[in-house]
């Protein structure tokens, strides 16, 4: 073996991916992996370096001497025919005159290069973290399946418990499921209780003007006002955005729920401050009661407190109106043709 | 202990006995969960518990048992992403074994609470080997010897184990290679990946 082919065994096993060029240009040598390369082609053995490879960057590299003068930078080259793998390089002049020694990598191609090429552990250097890195990517992958995998499972549980959930998050209150619930055992048990059906002013505007973090802040501190002005027996529950329904078990008369409606209403009217500034509220309540033997379901029970609350809101807001059945024709002539569908007797939907 | 040991331990029932017999042992053992998840840790008295369970329902010596998880680990389909992280460790079976040192630090880079069992790899000449297992988990060494026996046939190469006793919470194995190409082995693909 002479001195060159000594420095061409020692280029297969140091660097396993590089090319040997001649003065003009061709390749006289190829590493065991830059052979891999050309499975199908012909031979990388007397082919010009640039007619297999694209110099990407540096750019107007055209001859032998254009790349001596990019010696020891890095180079972005691509292989011209499929699958046009992008690789990274770097060139120096051989010990030998004229020649030039190139080696080339994948860089972060390599995960689709080794597939593509058949490659092995042994087409790597054994000082080369190539088969680290592949080790990495495929623990990584495999780890982060396991996680995503429990994500979802947990998800799901978490969607599952929040169906069961009777609690509306944002203000602690009951939320509608709850209140359905309740509804329907009281009016079961065919006792007497009140339903108030309370529905905010302005709050929109606040919404809009002042953020939703303005916004939630009011549902708190209105869902505060409610627990505090109603007894612990009471079902406060908050069914929509800026609707709420309360049933109340224990108040027997109009003049205790006007007295509870009435200060919800003034409470609710106090500015509520939210990071300096004011944010300016009110409420409008329709009540209905249940009397045992009525017969009403539901349904017809929070209609009727609609169509008390809509008769409230029609006399200029911020005050509780009672529900009588003369209510419902006064209503049905002020409401919208839209909507009237909603105050017809016997027929509500529920939302 | 890792929820990756423990969901192991039930892949390896469920997957060779099927679910019922997982369920029995769960039952018999009073676990007190019946599902772990590979992602979550768990108190370390519940592995035990768990093994014991699942040689009682299994009806065979824990040392049996343990030889079989090693086995079902690198040779079920259900984990062939475990066998082909393991091939990474080397082209031959020797630099293969010679990798086990690393083991417990290349499973910690990929997940970082994953504490492996420490494992020492000794060469006595070219073909005689003994690893030294230190791991919490009595019969662990068995476990190897179920990887190993596996490992090898997956290399090609005829090898003959043995496992050497335990104490003070360290098991050793005992490696002698027979033939190193006895066969082709099984195919490892750098880019055949696991899907």
């Amino acid at each position: 073996m002479n001195t060159s082919d000594n420095f061409l065994s020692m280029l297969d096993t140091l660097c396993p991916m590089h090319v040997v060029l001649n003065s003009t240009g061709h390749i006289v040598h190829a590493g065991p992996t830059t052979q891999k390369l050309h499975p199908n082609g012909p031979s990388l053995i007397g082919q010009r370096f640039l007619e297999v490879f694209v110099l990407k960057r540096p750019r107007a590299v055209a001859s032998v001497t254009d790349l001596l003068n990019v010696s020891g930078m890095k180079l972005h080259l691509q292989m011209r025919d499929p699958p046009m793998t992008e690789l990274k390089g770097v060139l120096v002049p051989s010990l030998y005159e004229g020649q030039i020694v190139v080696n080339l990598s994948f860089g972060i191609s390599i995960v689709d290069a080794v597939g593509e090429f058949g490659l092995n552990c042994g087409d790597f250097a054994h000082t080369d973290l190539t088969i680290e890195m592949l080790y990495l990517v495929e623990a990584k992958s495999a780890a982060m399946e396991a996680s995503r995998k429990m994500n979802l499972r947990l998800q799901g549980a978490k969607i599952a418990a929040e169906e069961q959930a009777f609690t509306d998050t944002l203000t602690g209150l009951k939320n509608r499921r709850a209140m359905d619930h309740f509804l329907e055992r009281y009016i079961e048990e065919d006792r007497t209780f009140a339903l108030m059906q309370i529905d905010l002013d302005f709050f929109k505007a606040v919404n809009d003007t002042k953020g939703h973090a303005a916004g939630d802040h009011v549902l708190q501190v209105v869902s505060r006002v409610m627990v505090d002005e109603t007894r612990e027996t009471d079902t406060v529950a908050r069914i929509g955005g800026d609707e709420f329904i309360i049933l109340l078990p224990s108040a027997q008369s109009e003049a205790s729920l006007r007295s509870i409606g009435g200060r919800i209403i003034s409470k609710l009217e106090v500015p509520i401050l939210f990071q300096g500034e004011h944010c300016q509220i009110s409420a409008s309540i329709g009540t209905a009661f249940f009397e045992p033997g009525c017969e009403l379901t539901a349904d017809q029970l929070v209609s009727n407190a609609d169509v008390a609350l809509y008769a409230s809101k029609d006399a200029g807001r911020a005050r509780q109106t009672f529900f009588n059945p003369k209510l419902r024709q006064s209503v049905t002539q002020l409401v919208p043709q839209n909507r009237q569908e909603d105050f017809a007797p016997d027929v509500r939907d529920a939302s | 202990m890792h929820g990756l040991t423990n969901r192991a331990i039930q892949r390896f029932v469920t997957d060779s006995y099927g679910i019922e017999k997982w369920n029995d042992a769960v039952r018999w053992a009073a676990l007190d969960v019946s599902d772990f998840e590979a992602m979550l840790t768990y108190e370390d008295g519940l592995t035990e518990k768990a093994i014991v369970g699942v040689c009682f329902v299994l009806d065979k010596p824990r040392s049996d048992v343990m030889e079989d998880i090693g086995t079902y680990l690198v040779s079920h389909p259900n984990t062939e992403a475990l066998r082909r992280l393991l091939r990474f460790g080397g082209v031959t079976f020797v630099e293969f074994l010679n990798s086990l040192d690393d083991l417990p630090d290349r499973a910690r880079l990929a997940v970082s609470d994953l504490e492996l069992p420490s494992l020492e790899v000794r060469d006595h000449s070219s073909t005689q080997f003994s690893l030294v297992c230190a791991c919490p988990i009595v019969g662990f060494g068995h476990v190897m010897m179920g990887i190993l026996r596996t490992m090898a046939d997956d290399y090609g190469v005829l090898a003959v184990f043995e496992h050497m006793g335990s104490g003070q919470g360290v098991e050793t194995i005992s490696i002698s290679l027979v033939v190193t190409e006895f066969t082709e082995g099984r195919k490892f693909e750098l880019g055949a990946r696991v899907e």
